[in-house]
């Protein structure tokens, strides 16, 4: 398909490959970026749910936990979410600050630095970080390399999924679902370069409305973002359902995509391909089936029932033994 | 809009979303715009950017809209006139209104009957037996030629200027802290922050919705609100005026069709039983000016009738037979509403009983009476691409809907139908804009239009009517059918017969011919009361003319940057944009300032950016007023005999009152609730007291979802899952009730489940010296659909409604909460 | 420091589900670093404007239908959002407007006339042609016995005042209007819509 192709020419980094990006055709792409600002944002959910129709997600009806988020959590089949913080300063003065939460598309993606599986994280020449699940894996290790905790892995099928930032649709020269959708024009897309002049812009008026300290959220250690937020009070970023002040790729991230990550895909190759020939012998399997120590088994199904960040966590402090 | 008609002679939204940006001021109050019309409130965030204005959000809870406000307030739910009347108050004894536009566009100068009086809460002609006033003296007093006296100094004592500053003399802003519950301080910030906009050049847009309408006092708490509007001279210019933002997608077309007890299409009224004589009905009804050169457009209302007639009747309507005057129900009742409905059903005198679209279990007060009613029904229809609550209020639901199947002996039927997505046709926004839609798909199965289930209907009685005869067939067997598919009459056809078209050739007064026989209509100007043009909907005269269907117009050409996009759709009457827009000018025909140009005189006539709402050619120096629909062509401060509770808003304390008694008026037990209301007994025996049901609650809904449609959507049913309260933090803490605990609300009529959402958003009040605790019920979910099922809000709310329109008061209530 | 995989994580890297993107990583898909961005699925599709059907701001609306109107497709709406042309939406729709796509396609939509019979606690499936014509017939019935040609004072009244018609909001102008037609002209007099709910 032309798109996968043109799309192809525009990926400059790939999850575990040491391989170089096509370079020639990458000039003039203009890097974008969508602009959350929260002080104009009224919590109504259209962004959620505009994602989930563009994205065929539909995730279970829950419950009402006694607050207006819902669902709950990011999921693979939430891909954002309005998380609703009742927020009283020092003089007792209310302000409801609704935040969407959503992968910020960093400049220096933890996720594909911290992936193990060839191509299953691309980052494009226009700054959209995409996971593409037909090469994913399933280990949760971008889960661990992101600093926002965004991305989610299906019970389904094993897969991380999460925001796109509408790579489909921006591919094809329209805006991403939410930001279409959005009604008070809290969501906005466009080129980064226009974002940060809105921002600014923005940043400005909250100022001269009494928010001394009203800014842009554009965390540097992570390269700046590709999804930047203007903030009432840019000083304090927890208050927005701790967005985190000062999110950087954890050490053990960089580590592990500096030296050890090419071993480490050899040797899942391995794993797969012992897989690879038992599937062809024996067709489909359920594990663990093939592993009849039942003290392990339980030990596995202890890691299913875990997070992903604290399986991996887990699987770190095992290496350092 | 029962409180805008009787102020402004139109009861409509005056401008339109796009126009909301336009504004130096928004007043939210009586409506939660971000969460109920969230795209229209884009325009809201317009003004904050482009002019710079101020967001004002007053609500009895911290909403959606006060997320984003610059002033947030909480008022005690149904003080609303209070709030309003003391800033009549503070402006009138301020001097901060907009002198020339009152003097010259409203009714200050006009002089009021000397018998008209107000006392202790009640106006004169008050009969506490029957609820209802004698209105003989609220009305003018009238010179040798009929016309209303006048004072333009605004110093006889009994001019309305007068009259009304003695009335809001009471409303003090001690008074309003009292009653409403918001600090003086803050009432004052606000006050001040309005008054800005009394100067010529700036304007206060006021955004409600049921917020104000649902009280038993709704419409008159309305008619404040344009009232102040007037004293700061709002009404008509851009980023100005009283919108009404409707809460379903065609109900305002539904209104303007008269899809309502008592109305015909167009805002004509059916004749009360009295009105045997068809001139006498004509002429009560064709009002004449009360001052003089007025427009007083209601005078043309034989063209508007005879013209109707035309189109429901054909040939059958003749001059002779009064345009089958006879034919047309007759009303007893001032409305048969559905409170007045179901009191009748619960007492067993319908037999049959139609839903179209309409959900009234989940929808109605007092559930579990309404479920009682619908049994004694002998049948039952309902027609919905859904499946709702009210087609199944005969099926246990456990808890949610607690009754025996056998005991039930109506017969329902339930008959799928389209949605909007596979039908076309126009519907009226907000705005009064009538948009036309394409159909996308077939409907599901064998769901069915609308249309031609009636027509089904209409066609299997018409045989029987002819082959068995019976009870007055006339108006059925001649009803004109001019379809080309009689079985399934097309939009494009009912439209062009709601537009209106000439009978037989049709001439001006040279003798020129207007249109040609069969030709469709270009406006309402070319209707005749003789019988020559047809038309289904006088007000929509125009939306489908010898040029095609304007609903379906598209261009969105904005020429004069202020959101006036004149070729998009079509908007009645006339394709006017925001009503009244003449007095968007001085009265020399000047723009009061040039940010608010609109409509102007140019020296031969009304140009601008809208179609003016005047006769184009009246010259400023005739001093025609901007009102043209009403009798005096001026705004009324006074509103004379038009509303049931009196010419002035006051106020009443809702039906189910957190505290004692009415402060306005302490020692008069009449003048506690809207003594013009109409109750059942039963109904009021099943009204609480603070004693056992001690919060108030108001109910309203979500964002997320639209009344009971969405909890079938799974996409909505996700975003907000599950029933909930919201309850105060402090009321929680007194009642142990933590965030996400199951709690159970209770009012004299029965129970409802829930859990609790614990906020900081709502806050106690102090009225009167007490503490007085809001608890907040969202509308939503129902014993049908794919979100978690919950009991019917509606379990709560008492039946009593609002005395001029019946609508029920949803909005304040009493119950108890307690954790389960 | 050293990262070792344990066994245990190397089960579960190695669990079912992931080998074809290990094998696509060792060289046996013939397209290893094939990006697959989902396929843009507008393409081709036809598109209706419509106003949605919710509140009164009228957003404009484009259905996305599967299939190009000819003779041998069926339409099937898969797709919905704002129509950017709007003055008043400019593209936008609320959550509402968003996600009405699963109202058209609800599970809850009804497909074919019911009924439920006196007494029973459950419906019963019929055709249209029995619908109508039961309904009918209680109509007739109905108002033959009870409408009210003059009230007490001797009024010619001309109405039938024992079954009741509830109109909805969502429906047309033209369906509104010629139900106004044919509702009065039976002489029903408690008729009403949401305009107050």
């Amino acid at each position: 398909m032309r798109g996968d192709q043109i799309n192809l020419q525009n990926i400059i980094a790939r999850s575990a490959s040491m391989a170089p990006s096509p370079q020639e055709r990458s000039g003039g792409v203009e890097k974008v970026a969508k602009l959350i600002d929260v002080s104009k944002c009224i919590g109504c959910k259209a962004c959620q749910v505009a994602c989930s129709e563009w994205n065929d997600l539909r995730d279970d009806v829950g419950e009402c936990y006694g607050v207006y988020t819902n669902p709950m959590d990011l999921s693979p089949n939430t891909f954002q979410l309005m998380r609703f913080n009742e927020y009283e300063d020092e003089q007792g003065n209310l302000e409801w600050l609704i935040r969407k939460d959503n992968c910020m598309h960093c400049a220096e993606p933890g996720c594909l630095k911290a992936c193990p599986a060839p191509g299953a994280i691309v980052q494009y020449a226009n700054g959209i970080v995409d996971f593409n699940e037909e090469h994913c894996i399933g280990c949760g290790y971008c889960v661990a390399g992101c600093p926002f905790n965004i991305p989610r892995i299906s019970k389904k099928d094993a897969k991380a999924y999460k925001c796109t930032l509408c790579s489909d649709r921006v591919y094809h020269g329209l805006e991403p679902a939410c930001a279409k959708t959005c009604p008070t024009g809290a969501i906005m897309f466009g080129t980064k370069e226009d974002m940060l002049e809105q921002g600014a812009m923005r940043t400005d008026y909250l100022k001269d409305r009494g928010y001394k300290n009203a800014g842009i959220y554009d965390p540097a250690g992570v390269g700046g973002t590709h999804v930047i937020y203007v903030l009432q009070h840019a000083d304090k970023p927890e208050i927005y359902n701790n967005l985190p002040s000062d999110p950087r790729i954890s050490p053990l991230t960089e580590a592990w995509k500096g030296v050890t990550k090419p071993l480490m895909s050899a040797v899942i190759g391995l794993s797969a391909l012992a897989g690879f020939f038992h599937y062809a012998i024996k067709g489909p399997k359920e594990e663990p089936e093939d592993d009849p120590d039942p003290e392990k088994a339980d030990a596995d199904r202890a890691l299913d029932e875990k997070s992903p960040t604290q399986a991996l966590q887990d699987a770190d402090e095992e290496g350092r033994e | 809009m029962a409180g805008l008609a009787p102020t402004y002679g139109r009861g409509a939204m005056t401008n339109h979303w796009v126009d909301i940006s336009n504004a130096n001021l928004v007043l939210s109050m009586g409506g939660n715009s971000a969460e109920a019309h969230p795209v229209g409130f884009r325009w809201v965030m317009e003004a904050k950017e482009k002019n710079n204005a101020k967001l004002i959000s007053i609500d009895p809870r911290y909403t959606r809209t006060g997320a984003v406000a610059d002033y947030e307030v909480n008022i005690r739910t149904g003080t609303d006139i209070v709030f309003l009347g003391g800033l009549i108050n503070f402006l009138l004894e301020t001097d901060q209104i907009q002198h020339e536009y009152v003097r010259a566009y409203t009714d200050v100068s006009l002089i009021v009957k000397e018998e008209f009086g107000f006392h202790d809460g009640l106006f004169t002609g008050y009969n506490p037996d029957e609820n209802t006033y004698d209105k003989s003296s609220w009305s003018y007093e009238f010179d040798d030629q009929g016309y209303v006296k006048r004072d333009d100094t605004l110093q006889h004592p009994r001019c309305v200027y007068q009259l009304m500053r003695q009335h809001y003399s009471r409303y003090t802003i001690d008074m309003v802290e009292n009653v409403c519950g918001i600090p003086s301080q803050n009432v004052q910030e606000v006050w001040n922050m309005i008054a800005e906009t009394a100067v010529p050049d700036k304007t206060m847009t006021i955004l409600y919705a049921l917020g104000w309408t649902q009280h038993s006092i709704g419409a008159q708490i309305i008619r404040t609100g344009a009232m102040v509007q007037l004293l700061l001279g709002n009404t008509g210019l851009p980023g100005g005026g009283v919108n009404a933002l409707r809460g379903h997608s065609n109900i305002q077309g539904l209104t303007d069709l008269g899809l309502l007890s008592n109305l015909l299409p167009g805002y004509m009224r059916l004749p009360s039983a009295e009105e045997q004589d068809y001139q006498g009905y004509i002429k009560k009804r064709a009002k004449q000016p009360l001052l003089p050169g007025e427009v007083s457009y209601w005078k043309f209302y034989e063209r508007f009738h005879v013209s109707l007639m035309k189109a429901w009747y054909g040939d059958a309507a003749q001059a002779d037979n009064n345009w089958c005057y006879d034919w047309l129900p007759k009303l007893t009742e001032p409305l048969y509403d559905v409170i007045y409905t179901f009191e009748r059903m619960h007492k067993g005198k319908l037999t049959g009983y139609f839903c179209q679209g309409f959900n009234p279990l989940a929808s109605f007060p007092d559930k579990n009476k309404t479920s009682e009613a619908l049994a004694k029904l002998k049948y039952l229809v309902v027609m919905d691409p859904l499946a709702v609550e009210t087609a199944e209020f005969w099926k246990n639901y456990g808890e949610l809907n607690d009754v025996d199947s056998s005991q039930i002996q109506t017969e329902v039927f339930r008959l799928p139908t389209t949605c909007f997505a596979e039908d076309d046709g126009s519907i009226v926004n907000s705005a009064r804009w009538l948009q036309w839609h394409w159909k996308a798909a077939p409907p599901p199965g064998e769901a069915r239009p609308d249309v031609s289930i009636m027509a089904g209907l209409l066609h299997r009685l018409q045989r029987m009517y002819r082959e068995e005869g019976g009870a007055f067939p006339d108006p059925i067997l001649n009803l004109t059918w001019q379809y080309s598919n009689p079985e399934d009459p097309g939009a494009e056809e009912l439209a062009m017969e709601y537009n209106g078209r000439a009978l037989t050739d049709i001439y001006d007064s040279n003798r020129n011919i207007r249109r040609r026989k069969g030709e469709l209509l270009d406006d309402f100007g070319m209707l005749q009361a003789d019988g020559s043009t047809s038309c289904g909907c006088w007000i929509y005269a125009g939306a489908w003319t010898e040029d095609g269907n304007q609903m379906a117009r598209r261009d969105n050409a904005d020429p004069f940057g202020i959101g006036m996009t004149l070729g998009w759709a079509w908007a009645w009457p006339m394709n006017r944009r925001i009503l009244y827009n003449r007095a968007a000018a001085r009265p020399d025909g000047t723009p009061w300032g040039p940010e608010k140009r609109l409509v102007w005189w140019n020296g031969h006539r009304w140009v601008g950016a809208d179609i003016p709402d005047f006769p184009d050619a009246s010259p400023p120096s005739a001093g025609v007023g901007p009102f043209i629909m009403n009798q005096e062509g001026v705004g009324h401060f006074f509103g004379g005999s038009m509303m049931m509770e009196g010419p002035f808003p006051e106020h009443y304390e809702p039906f189910e009152s957190p505290i004692v008694g009415n402060p306005l008026h302490p020692n008069n037990p009449q003048a506690v609730n809207n003594p013009a209301a109409r109750v059942f007994p039963d109904d009021r025996a099943r009204f609480g007291t603070a004693k056992e049901f001690p919060y108030a609650a108001t109910t309203y809904r979500l964002t997320e979802h639209f009344h009971f449609w969405t909890t079938h959507a799974k996409l909505n049913s996700i975003m907000q899952p599950q029933k909930f309260v919201e309850i105060g933090e402090s009321l929680a803490n007194e009642l142990g009730i933590k965030e996400g605990n199951k709690v159970r609300v209770s009012s004299k009529r029965g129970y409802i489940e829930a859990v609790a959402v614990v906020t900081k958003r709502i806050k106690p009040l102090q009225i009167t010296g007490q503490t007085v605790h809001q608890v907040g019920i969202p509308i939503h979910w129902g014993f049908k659909g794919v979100a978690k099922h919950g009991f019917l809000t509606n379990t709560l709310t008492p039946a009593v409604g609002d005395a001029n329109t019946q609508t029920p008061e949803f909005k304040s209530f009493l119950v108890n909460v307690e954790k389960i | 420091m050293t990262l070792q995989v344990t066994r245990r994580q190397f089960f579960k890297l190695g669990a079912a589900g992931m080998a074809t993107s290990s094998m696509a990583m060792m060289g046996f898909a013939p397209d290893a670093a094939q990006a697959s961005i989902r396929h843009f699925k507008l393409t081709g599709a036809k598109i209706t404007r419509n106003i949605c059907t919710y509140c009164s701001v009228g957003c404009g609306m484009l259905l996305y239908s599967r299939g190009d109107g000819s003779i041998n497709s069926t339409d099937d709406i898969y797709h919905v959002e704002g129509d950017p042309d709007h003055p008043v939406s400019r593209g936008s729709l609320c959550p509402k407007g968003a996600g009405v796509l699963d109202f058209i396609k609800s599970e809850s939509r009804l497909s074919h006339p019911e009924v439920r019979e006196p007494g029973s606690s459950e419906w019963k499936r019929i055709s249209w042609d029995d619908a109508l014509d039961r309904i009918a017939r209680h109509m007739k019935d109905d108002r033959d016995a009870n409408f009210e040609t003059h009230d007490e004072n001797g009024n010619l009244v001309n109405r039938w005042l024992s079954t009741g018609f509830l109109a909805a909001s969502a429906t047309t102008n033209e369906t509104a209007y010629l139900t106004h037609k044919i509702v009065r002209n039976l002489g029903i007099l408690s008729f009403d819509n949401q305009a107050r709910v």
